[in-house]
């Protein structure tokens, strides 16, 4: 198949590239940017006046609910709204049921993914044995069978030299970990950010040291064995000065935070609304302000969209007996392009925020145009306004604290490996 | 069409007069507020005996209160006497479709089971919709339907408008 | 944000909390139940205001105390009452709390009275019902409790006259009371000038004087030249985790005793939501002293009940 991108705004970031340029695809890869290669017949011309191309978006945390939670959503649906988001390749915790510490589960999914239309999948393997914090998983199998990095996803290791162990193993291979820091005590029984708003409704607390205390012991260990540690879900001002001191200390870590805590606060949570019971909490405005700054000074590496589909049930319940997590993996373009709205960051360094940085955190060659890349882009309508239903979301989970509000930017196409995965 | 009112303070002296002989010593004046509070007070005040005087605020026992609700500011009733065997001289000032009446009555059955109750009106307007006719009357007026009568109290002095 | 509780004409629609009604509203209920004050006294203790109106009690935790004095106001004003226990019955067999409540609405309820252990679970059901259904939150989680948080402004108010030159104490456990959190709205809205919190460090949500109130770890010092002291139960539970130490410490640090009560102002009245836990919060000698007015407490309960049903009732049709 070959494709012919006419009339786009290019924005690649990696490259630098800003501006009106045709795109070539042939045999998946990226054979002309800006001048058509000899003999180019396309098979298809997309016409993209108006329009921006960019690279496909790079997600690092997207819940395919597959196995174990096929009630919840489905890969066939989660990829499909992955790819109406413009997502290309998407990296996948391993709290499924069974966990992903198997290389035969994750090969599995790996498989099923491939025969499905929709972005690559990148499973991140358990980093112990049924995520239960004692035993270590077979990292490099695992490695062999496509996991990139590995983690406890949401379940807290509460046994810090295992902890140790994992890291020094993961460094012994130069594996990544994939940490989300949570201290399982201090966050014990907790639902909501533990600030005035949970004060006032009287809900359980999750205090900022319980994200601050964590980090602060990944963060000595990190430095201690050396091992790559990609710090997840960051929602606390204090943790953003923390991860930068440990940066300049050389300590070889990177972040990410989610478009739900950057957009949100404790104070979305007044009316009791459980679509807002989220994890992390969304905390003060204060933290949450912080976050968008360091999002744009380049403190936080990238921005994620956290996707964790639930089923109508799991959200119709009281807050505190709510299942927490939101739909979102649809939102994560125009939510990033409404923060650099909002703060006047440059279309581009919004777009490198889910593309070619999430890409370097994964590992992976993708969030680029380059010529030759894999021809994975995004073509997207920076001006066309739409409102968030359950009707307009092709996730199954239709759990979003952003249903009824308008959102700025839509995604009109998505071409994965070279194919036309996603039209709208 | 205009109907001429009469004057209130008038009503009150002739209802007095009406009613004085044939209250017995222990009956109790109990007026529906406001307006027929009032004209309570000014009927024990005329009658110079020492009548037991109740104040009933209805709200509680109206018939439409699931169309209208409750009235913000209710009061609460003041029934400062056994009820139980007592004759009482129920007051209101205007009698209209006697709903208020009847109100008034339930209420007062809850607090004891009177010897007998009387009912004094200042004006009897017409247009009852129950079997409630007054014993004692200031004025019988024939007041279209869609205006009312208002009784009103400036500085004491008793009138009676249209609206 | 929209207060579900209010009608657009600015009526009460539901009542699931004190915070955020404005000082008129709470004035309203207090006046509205000082009329239902001597109904009580009366030969029938009965008004016929929702005669053939249902009213659910729906109780996910179990409460007699509380179910029984909503029952009481129901019944004198002729609603009928269904009490309903879902802890003990269809939750275990995995009803959800919707299904529950749309069963209710089938039997043509006009009210329910929610008290659950889930914080925002009455805002949860009043979501969810249908347009004609008033809720009324009897207590949820650690959030709310607003009938008790009115009957302990309506006690203030008859014996203290009014709220505008009062000094007030909460002592105890804070963070997880709910009635706590009523009083404090409701007190710093009435214009109270002075809300203190006496309280451990442990027993305190973070950020509690964004609430408007002052903080004390000292009662010795929390309740000097106080007005008004109001004692909250101390669930044994607490004693457990690591929280607190013992009763007994807590009872030497921050129970009422007639000589730590000696610091208050001589006219002081004592208050406390029930059940008391006698030598644990309070001393005996305090609970049934000349200074304490915790039945009275309960006795407005009911009117002050009454008059919120009545308010409900009659003002969310429009």
């Amino acid at each position: 198949m070959k494709i012919h991108i006419k009339n786009g705004r290019l924005v690649d970031p990696k490259n630098a590239h800003d501006g009106r340029a045709d795109l070539y695809l042939a045999a998946g890869k990226i054979v002309g940017v800006g001048e058509a290669p000899a003999d180019f017949h396309a098979n298809r011309v997309i016409d993209a006046a108006g329009c921006v191309v960019c690279p496909g978006l790079v997600d690092l945390s997207v819940r395919l609910r597959e196995p174990g939670y096929e009630y919840k959503a489905t890969l066939e649906s989660e990829m499909l709204a992955a790819a109406a988001g413009g997502v290309t390749s998407l990296a996948c915790p391993p709290d499924t049921d069974p966990p992903l510490d198997e290389p035969g589960l994750t090969e599995m999914l790996k498989f099923r993914a491939r025969n499905l239309p929709g972005p690559r999948v990148y499973p991140i393997g358990a980093m112990t044995q049924k995520l239960e914090g004692t035993r270590l998983t077979e990292m490099a199998e695992l490695n062999e069978a496509g996991c990139l990095a590995f983690s406890q996803a949401d379940v807290a290791l509460t046994d810090s030299q295992v902890l140790l162990r994992a890291m020094e193993y993961a460094a012994t291979f130069d594996y990544s970990l994939w940490l989300r820091p949570q201290d399982a005590f201090l966050s014990r029984g907790g639902v909501a950010h533990d600030g005035p708003v949970a004060a006032r409704l009287g809900l359980p607390g999750i205090p900022t040291l319980a994200e601050t205390v964590a980090l602060s012991t990944i963060l000595l260990l990190a430095r201690e064995t050396g091992v790559r540690v990609h710090l997840r879900r960051l929602s606390a001002r204090e943790s953003i000065a923390m991860v930068r001191a440990a940066k300049l200390q050389g300590v070889r870590v990177s972040c990410d935070t989610t478009i739900q805590n950057l957009h949100l606060s404790e104070m979305d949570l007044l009316g009791f609304d459980s679509h807002y019971h989220l994890q992390p909490p969304l905390r003060s405005l204060a933290d949450r302000d912080a976050l968008r700054e360091a999002l744009k000074d380049g403190s936080i590496d990238a921005l994620c969209s956290d996707h964790t589909p639930l089923d109508e049930d799991d959200k119709q319940m009281p807050f505190g007996e709510s299942a927490p997590g939101a739909s979102a993996v649809e939102l994560l373009l125009p939510l990033a392009l409404k923060w650099a709205r909002e703060m006047a960051v440059p279309l581009s360094q919004a777009l490198d925020l889910v593309t070619w940085k999430p890409a370097q955190v994964l590992g992976i060659d993708a969030g680029h145009l380059s010529l030759g890349a894999p021809a994975d882009l995004c073509v997207f309508d920076p001006e066309a306004e739409w409102t968030v239903s359950p009707a307009l979301l092709r996730s199954q989970g239709k759990n979003t604290p952003f249903l009824g509000q308008r959102l700025q930017g839509r995604v009109r196409y998505t071409v994965i490996d070279g194919h036309l995965d996603y039209e709208a | 069409m205009l109907v001429a009112l009469p004057d209130a303070e008038d009503l009150i002296t002739r209802l007095a007069a009406a009613v004085r002989s044939q209250l017995a010593a222990d009956t109790a004046i109990v007026g529906i507020h406001t307006g027929g509070a009032w004209v309570a007070q000014r009927l024990r005040d005329a009658l110079s005996g020492d009548h037991p005087l109740g104040e009933l605020d209805i709200s509680f026992y109206r018939d439409d209160f699931s169309r209208i609700g409750l009235h913000p500011q209710v009061k609460p009733s003041r029934i400062p006497f056994t009820v139980e065997d007592r004759p009482l001289l129920l007051v209101d000032d205007v009698l209209y479709t006697g709903r208020t009446v009847r109100a008034a009555m339930n209420e007062l059955f809850d607090y004891g089971r009177p010897s007998q109750i009387r009912l004094a009106v200042l004006i009897d307007r017409g247009g009852h919709e129950l079997p409630i006719r007054p014993d004692f009357v200031g004025a019988t007026l024939a007041i279209p339907p869609g205006q009312n009568v208002e009784l009103r109290c400036d500085d004491g002095r008793l009138s009676l408008a249209l609206k | 944000m929209v207060d579900p509780q209010l009608t657009p004409q600015g009526k009460l629609r539901h009542l699931l909390t004190l915070d955020g009604l404005p000082a008129a509203m709470l004035r309203q209920i207090l006046d509205t139940a000082e009329s239902f004050m001597d109904v009580g006294e009366r030969d029938v203790k009965k008004v016929p205001l929702l005669r053939g109106k249902s009213i659910f009690n729906l109780f996910f935790e179990p409460s007699t105390r509380t179910r029984t004095t909503f029952e009481i106001a129901a019944k004198r004003l002729s609603a009928d009452v269904v009490n309903l226990n879902i802890a003990t019955s269809s939750q275990t067999k995995g009803e959800t709390i919707l299904d529950t409540v749309a069963n209710l609405t089938a039997m043509h309820a006009d009210m329910f009275i929610v008290r659950h252990g889930q914080s925002g679970a009455a805002h949860f059901i009043a979501r969810h019902v249908a347009p004609h259904i008033s809720v009324i939150n009897a207590g949820d989680g650690r959030h709310a409790h607003p009938t008790q948080g009115l009957l302990d402004m309506f006690t203030i108010r008859r014996y203290k006259g009014g709220f505008q030159n009062l000094r007030v104490a909460v002592v105890g456990d804070v963070l997880h009371s709910r009635v706590a959190r009523s009083q404090i709205s409701a007190l710093t809205t009435l214009g109270v000038p002075e809300v203190r919190v006496v309280a451990p460090k442990t027993l305190l949500p973070p950020g509690v004087e964004q609430l408007g109130v002052h903080l004390f770890y000292d009662m010795r010092e929390g309740i000097r030249d106080c007005d008004v002291i109001i004692m909250l139960r101390l669930q044994n539970e607490r004693m457990k985790g690591a929280r607190l130490p013992s009763a007994h410490e807590y009872f030497k640090q921050y129970g009422l005793t007639a000589a730590k009560l000696a610091r208050a102002k001589p006219d002081a009245i004592v208050m406390h939501p029930g059940p008391m836990n006698r030598g644990v919060e309070i001393d005996s000698e305090v609970a049934d002293g000349p200074q304490s007015v915790i039945l009275p407490q309960v006795t407005y309960g009911i009117a002050v009940r009454m008059a919120v049903m009545a308010m409900l009732a009659g003002g969310g049709g429009d």
